[in-house]
């Protein structure tokens, strides 16, 4: 009997690193929090992947005639870039890490609803992975990542059979991850978290966990179509054969124009904890911002016409899918200002985490900014396919959500390592990633602009300035990111120990220690009040004569 | 490929404009870089602002905070919707009429293949990677791909359409500069991809004449399409007065086909094609599906003589 209440306060008291250091204790461990920190690992093993391959490319367009000297090469090179960054780091980014770790703690909860499928989803996701980069770096892909037909099933002799049952797999672990959160959000809520009691963190997760449950299954479906042409010569694709070529396009798109969400949602979910929570302030329109990722997830579903307007859809179509293309911006527009509304009257810190969300408010802005142009019917006819394309997503993809990443990163380090990160470096390494981001791709919006096509190995000398400017850049960034890479891990063993709410923000995650036992908390946290409740300015004048 | 124009080295800002829609398109994106510009100034100020006022360090007294803000959403949500439906509105009139040839416009046939660009002008003038136009007259492009789907792309004129296999796509423009232009190819087709480059020459009317008499061949489109009617064995079935085995041809583009399932179509290019290479696809009514396919038979360049040939038939041609 005493014995068992000690080895249970022993449980309580030990974090959850602390649990066992066996690596069996970790390769099968049910613990979100560790699952999260091995897809973490995981997606930081294929970001690289993917950056090597942007880094020869961008090593080729130095010189109009391309350094390579090899198209086959550099086509490949941007299809590894594509596949490693949108499948597998992308997309399970920011929900897998930051969202496996956090949803059951601000939740206040004990684990997510199923942690076998969880741990599940992180073994699908691994062994997908290996196949890609299988069939990625050993085989080759030269059609790019969206392996468009008929150069995808019949002209290119590399290895799309074992990409497409790569991605085909990966999917699943997608939905997983969402049935997963999704149940965990409805039925694993502390007493008193209501529906609007919760962070925005956790409803831009469900709005994200939705898409993965309803548009993952056409990327399955698309794929195993591409399959079965390739393989057995069924021709749904293919024109001589009595198929179509566009209705890949669609089926496609109508996954990855939601994914486009799922990969920039959970970004809008950080932002919304790290703003109120450096500015001292309650969210500000904590409904509309909410609400609008609602909403994204909703309309988000009838956008996908717009990768398409010059690719042989009706006039008509065009018209509507361009429609709901500007329809679809306006969420993304409220939340920006209520971002702003949130600094007014605040008391605004500028550590690491804000200025890695300052950064992706304003690259996302610009991002957002030129969708307008690319939503145009008219300008997306000069603009598509060109570097404007380029610049346009990666300002969101990059400069939204892996700012977002960092900056959740940074906020959270405390409480996943237990350990304070050297605050010095971090703001040094947003600045850098700022500046390398902005000098990589804002002159790629004017090569867009005056045409030069994407995925050129070799291109006209007139754009080359812009070019080298864009490359030069490009180093820049690479030693943004490194620099978290040695100091972050550095931290681990060096950095001084976080008390549990270092930031002083609210949100249950932070009330539990820090890094979090096991059970994440000793006792059931009750909600009493709304999320983001942070002091009156009073009260914290107050605080501050006091001591 | 050198670039078909003068060039200096160094920040490429300046893109011709050399076409109608240059000019409309460029007006819209004057429009967006003020209203993208005059956004990204009032975020970045207030933010700036905000951040220097209200640094946690500041001493200043933040008084009362907003309590009702819900006007405040309302007004910008409603300000940015009626801002994009307009800018939509104006996208979208340009947009349809890129992709509207007017019927008067000179008809180029244009054929991408890995990785080149092959042209044929209405007189049965041909050419490889360039493309000769008149300025000051619409110019209509019907295009098709031999093989993947390609990508005709035109800075300059600020135009570009896919060109898929097995379908005819079409945009038209009146250039108005004379000059040489990049022609590029935009969809990624494989390793020569970004070699799949071309010009578009724009020439004053009296120069492309004397262009289009310099290279002019003995027979245009129209009289090649007939010989190799005869040739393919079509006229036997298709030709003259006979309507026993095989539909008359005469006035055949454009109008409707009552088909044996019930259901009309209208005579496209789309169902010339399909017509010839897929016969059993779709079958006139109270025909029997006799006819061959030509799939594999017939070349893009030849079924083009052929459409261009169809095309002419009027009522009077053939009966």
């Amino acid at each position: 009997m005493s014995t068992t209440t000690t080895v249970e306060a022993r449980k309580v008291e030990e974090s959850y690193l602390s649990d066992k250091f066996t690596l069996a204790s970790w390769l099968v461990t049910y613990d979100h929090k560790r699952i999260a920190i091995l897809y973490m690992i995981s997606i930081t093993f294929f970001f690289f992947a993917g950056s090597i391959a942007a880094a020869i490319i961008r090593w080729d367009l130095i010189v109009p005639e391309g350094m390579l000297k090899d198209p086959e090469t550099y086509n490949r090179m941007f299809s590894i870039h594509g596949m490693m960054m949108v499948w597998f780091f992308l997309v399970p980014s920011i929900p897998t890490t930051l969202g496996n770790f956090l949803i059951p703690l601000m939740i206040g909860s004990r684990d997510v609803a199923f942690p076998k499928i969880n741990l599940m989803s992180w073994y699908i996701f691994v062994i997908a992975g290996c196949v890609a980069f299988y069939a990625t770096f050993v085989g080759g892909i030269d059609a790019g990542w969206t392996f468009y037909p008929t150069l995808s099933t019949g002209y290119s002799n590399s290895f799309i059979k074992v990409a497409a049952a790569a991605i085909f797999l990966v999917g699943f672990s997608s939905i997983a991850s969402g049935v997963n959160f999704m149940v965990t959000i409805h039925r694993m809520r502390a007493p008193g978290m209501y529906w609007h009691r919760l962070p925005v963190f956790i409803w831009s997760h469900y709005a994200v966990s939705v898409i993965y449950v309803l548009a993952t299954p056409m990327l399955a479906m698309t794929m195993v179509m591409l399959f079965f042409q390739r393989q057995f010569g069924v021709g749904m694709f293919d024109p001589q054969l009595g198929g179509d070529l566009v209705l890949y396009q669609h089926m496609f798109w109508f996954y990855s124009h939601p994914a486009v969400y799922i990969m920039i949602l959970p970004g809008f979910g950080v932002i919304s904890e790290i703003i109120p929570c450096f500015c001292h302030r309650k969210l500000f329109g904590y409904e509309f911002v909410v609400w609008s990722s609602i909403a994204i997830a909703v309309i988000g579903f009838f956008a996908w016409g717009h990768h398409m307007f010059i690719a042989g859809i009706s006039l008509y179509s065009g018209l509507i899918f361009s429609l709901m293309s500007y329809v679809v911006a306006v969420p993304s527009a409220i939340k920006v200002f209520n971002w702003i509304g949130t600094m007014h009257k605040g008391f605004i810190r500028f550590d690491a985490p804000m200025l890695y969300a300052l950064g992706f408010v304003l690259l996302f802005a610009i991002g957002g900014l030129t969708g307008l142009w690319l939503a145009n019917l008219a300008a997306d006819v000069h603009l598509h396919d060109t570097y404007f394309v380029i610049a346009h997503f990666h300002y969101i993809m990059v400069g939204g959500m892996v700012s977002a990443l960092f900056g959740g990163l940074h906020f959270w380090w405390p409480k996943i390592t237990g350990r304070l990160y050297p605050e010095m470096w971090g703001r040094a390494a947003a600045l850098i990633i700022f500046l390398g981001f902005t000098m990589t791709f804002a002159p790629q919006f004017i090569l867009g602009y005056t045409g030069m096509p994407r995925r050129y190995a070799t291109y006209p000398p007139e754009y080359q300035v812009l070019n080298v400017l864009s490359s030069a850049g490009a180093s820049i960034l690479a030693l943004g990111y490194l620099l978290p890479m040695v100091y972050l891990p550095w931290s681990l063993f060096r950095g001084p120990r976080a008390p549990a709410n270092p930031w002083d923000a609210t949100g249950l995650e932070w009330q539990t220690a820090s890094p979090p036992p096991s059970v994440n908390f000793i006792t059931t946290p009750i909600v009493t009040t709304k999320p983001y409740n942070y002091q009156e300015p009073e009260v914290l004048e107050q605080q501050r004569q006091n001591g | 490929m050198n670039p078909p124009f003068d060039y200096k080295p160094g920040l490429n800002f300046n893109l011709p404009v050399a076409a109608n829609f240059a000019v409309t398109t460029d007006h819209i994106f004057i429009a967006l870089l003020v209203l993208s510009s005059a956004v990204l100034i009032l975020v970045l100020g207030l933010m700036f602002t905000f951040a220097v006022r209200y640094r946690a360090g500041s001493p200043l007294d933040r008084g009362t905070l907003l309590n009702k803000t819900w006007i405040l959403e309302i007004g910008w949500t409603s300000a940015t919707f009626l801002g994009f439906v307009a800018l939509f509105w104006w996208g979208g009139r340009v947009f349809l009429e890129e992709f509207r040839p007017p019927p008067e416009a000179i008809k180029i046939y244009v054929v991408g293949k890995q990785w080149m660009w092959k042209a044929e002008h209405p007189g049965g003038q041909k050419e490889i990677n360039t493309i000769h136009v008149p300025i000051n007259q619409p110019v209509q492009l019907i295009m098709t791909s031999e093989d993947v789907i390609h990508d005709v792309g035109i800075p300059a004129f600020r135009l570009k359409r896919d060109v898929l296999p097995g379908r005819y796509e079409n945009m038209w423009f009146t250039a108005d500069t004379p000059g040489s232009y990049w022609l590029f190819c935009d969809q990624l087709c494989g390793s020569g991809h970004s070699l799949m480059r071309g010009q578009v020459v724009a020439m004053t009317q009296p120069d492309y004449q004397r262009w289009l008499e310099i290279n002019g061949t003995s027979i245009g489109l129209v009289a090649e399409g007939q010989r190799l009617f005869i040739q393919f064995g079509c006229a036997g079935c298709h030709g003259g007065n006979g309507t026993v085995r095989a539909p008359s041809l005469a006035g055949l583009y454009k109008s409707p086909v009552p088909l044996s399932d019930g259901t009309t179509v209208i005579a496209d290019e789309k169902y010339l094609k399909d017509s010839i290479l897929f016969p059993k696809k779709q079958v006139v009514a109270s025909f029997k599906p006799v006819m061959p396919s030509f799939d594999g038979k017939v070349s893009e360049a030849d079924l083009e003589k052929l459409l261009a040939y169809i095309k002419s038939l009027g009522s009077e041609h053939v009966r």
